[in-house]
């Protein structure tokens, strides 16, 4: 059975205001105005107390709007029970919010189960997302939250949200608590994830990077929830509205602008890919030809890396053992911004990157000096730059 | 102690096994009563202080009182009222596990992490089911603790309450051990009432593991 997937909704902001206070008081949010076009990522994005999250959680009445409008597909959201709103909007948070007393599976079955599919039809859908999110269901179905990694719980997470197949999804900084490499990942992952789902998603981050990375659309929110400036993430970087944008993006945009491009926009290498077993002499040979990169890449049977090898580890004669490499390659995927790629493969010993595609697969290979090309490109042609 | 008499007699606990298993039984039934009466009132409470937790403050401390009264003050307290009675008894030992069951339900209920209630209602759960289907769920362990102590507590004080009548071991104890000097009843009485509490005990946690598997992948 395939799922119908339904694509996103429009999902539009009127006027809105918040104030926790009485009439007179500060708003947290100040008479905001913008529309997301189904199936967009929107990211809120601002310093603490910009109101971003108050904007979010007003769309699925966590939080009610002192005035304004807030409409999906044209339909008021305050004219429906909250409850049932909420069940047709994905909702993604921080701490992930698994329900510690419930397997994965009945996680990701939480919304179904309140909107009473019937049990076949959950058990189809929980597997199938399961699979979505790159869990195994065979393996994870069973397994409770307490039992898996912060990045699996984060997949769970996202999982859960997309149960009902909602056509709005909201996310609350959701990749705000893992560290940046396991951060890059599930954002590659999303990223991908999103390209076939296309859901209307509302993303709130503190994280510029991360806005730039995720965005179709970027709202920037300032004190009070002032909309300082809502455009894509190009717009926003190349022409900022305000001082205040152009301090919050920050002085380094040029690098910034790293984070427009992906690993998959450059032409990969094709590195000297090496067997554990074949003779070193003869990997010596093959590394001289003028497209070797100076490092043999060790796979394994699966093509999957092991770790780089140099002329060092090549000296005598003899078969390669599989220990002989480097083990700290670094792994980019083709969704990886050239800014990750770049600030990871400084750290590491040998300044090439490994690209990997499914199942960590060599696709092939992106050296440093790709990266500060383009960067010297969009210097030179880049229209705000400075 | 009579001269001449050994000090545990065998035959005396086998003659006396019906007895040994009737006052068992009323023990039980006394116990079971107090803390199943303590738990709901309790239960009750604590869902009136889920709402108005502004209640929770003046809740203990009434329920601490309670607590602080010397049991067979207590007993004798409700005498004049009540009489020489089961409801006696029950008032006094409800009020004990009072304190006990309400801070237990209400700590369980407010230990449940902020984030799953947040994703609970972002989800759409109403009120009611995120109560019954989460945030319960997860209080279990630190709610049946709380039945725990509460029963264990109330198998001792059940000893106390023979005083007014109400049978039980601690009849075997108290009147016919201390009153007429018989080791033999005191003795049988006190290792029964012993096994019976741990036993319950044990048997409690046992539940408490089957129902929440979960706890101990956390453990882990």
């Amino acid at each position: 059975m395939t799922t119908p997937t339904t694509s996103g909704a429009v999902v539009a902001l009127e006027h809105v205001a918040k104030r926790y206070g009485p009439p007179g008081s500060p708003p947290a949010v100040t008479d905001l105005s913008l529309t997301i076009p189904a199936g967009e990522v929107c990211v809120l994005v601002g310093p603490s107390g910009c109101g971003k999250t108050t904007t979010m959680k007003m769309i699925n009445r966590l939080i009610e709007p002192t005035s304004g409008r807030i409409t999906i597909d044209g339909v008021d959201v305050m004219r429906q029970p909250a409850v049932e709103l909420r069940r047709r909007i994905g909702y993604v948070i921080q701490q992930t919010g698994l329900f510690p007393h419930l397997t994965v599976a009945e996680n990701v079955a939480v919304v179904p189960r309140l909107l009473r599919w019937q049990d076949t039809r959950v058990r189809e859908r929980v597997d199938e997302l399961l699979e979505l999110v790159g869990l195994d269901p065979a393996g994870y179905r069973s397994r409770y939250p307490a039992a898996l990694s912060g990045g699996e719980r984060q997949r769970v997470g996202v999982a859960r949200a997309l149960a009902a197949d909602p056509p709005v999804m909201l996310m609350d900084e959701p990749f705000g608590a893992v560290d940046p490499i396991l951060r890059d990942r599930l954002q590659n992952e999303f990223l991908r994830l999103q390209a076939k789902v296309r859901k209307t998603v509302v993303f709130v981050t503190h994280d510029v990077d991360e806005a730039i990375k995720m965005a179709d659309r970027i709202a920037i929110l300032q004190r009070g929830g002032i909309l300082a400036q809502y455009d894509t993430p190009d717009q926003i970087l190349a022409n900022p509205a305000s001082e205040f944008v152009d301090r919050f993006v920050g002085a380094d945009r040029g690098l910034k602008r790293l984070s427009l491009a992906r690993v998959r926009d450059l032409p990969l290498l094709q590195p000297v890919l090496v067997r554990p077993g074949e003779e070193r002499a003869e990997v010596r040979r093959r590394l001289e030809g003028p497209e070797a990169l100076g490092f043999a890449l060790l796979v394994d049977e699966e093509k999957r890396p092991i770790g780089w090898i140099g002329h060092a580890q090549l000296a005598g004669d003899g078969p390669i053992s599989p220990d002989a490499a480097t083990p700290d390659a670094t792994l980019l995927q083709p969704e990886s911004t050239l800014r990750d790629a770049l600030s990871e493969l400084l750290l590491s010993s040998v300044q090439l990157g490994v690209v990997v595609g499914e199942g960590e697969r060599v696709l092939g290979a992106i050296s440093v000096d790709q990266i500060s090309d383009t960067l010297r490109a969009a210097a030179g042609h880049g229209h705000g730059a400075a | 102690m009579i001269e001449g008499q050994p000090f545990f007699r065998f035959d005396w606990l086998v003659d006396n096994l019906d007895q040994l298993a009737r006052r068992l039984g009323e023990h039980v039934l006394v116990t079971f009563i107090a803390v199943t009466v303590g738990f709901l009132i309790s239960f009750a409470l604590a869902l009136l202080i889920r709402r108005y937790p502004p209640i929770y403050g003046p809740i203990l401390a009434v329920s601490g009182i309670l607590y602080a009264i010397p049991s067979i003050a207590l007993f004798v307290l409700f005498i004049p009222i009540t009489g020489l009675s089961l409801l006696t008894a029950e008032i006094a030992l409800v009020s004990y596990t009072l304190v006990i069951l309400v801070r237990n339900i209400v700590t369980g209920l407010r230990a449940v992490p902020s984030d799953v209630i947040e994703a609970a209602r972002g989800m759409g759960y109403t009120d009611t089911q995120r109560l019954w289907r989460v945030e319960l769920p997860i209080a279990l362990p630190i709610i049946v603790a709380g039945v725990r102590i509460a029963t264990v507590t109330t198998i001792g004080l059940v000893t106390i309450a023979t005083l007014i009548g109400m049978g039980g071991l601690g009849y075997l104890i108290v009147n016919i051990g201390v009153t007429r000097r018989f080791p033999t009843a005191t003795i049988t009485g006190v290792v029964v009432v012993v096994l019976l509490s741990t036993i319950v005990d044990l048997l409690l946690l046992a539940v408490q593991r089957r129902l929440t598997p979960w706890a101990k992948a956390r453990e882990a």
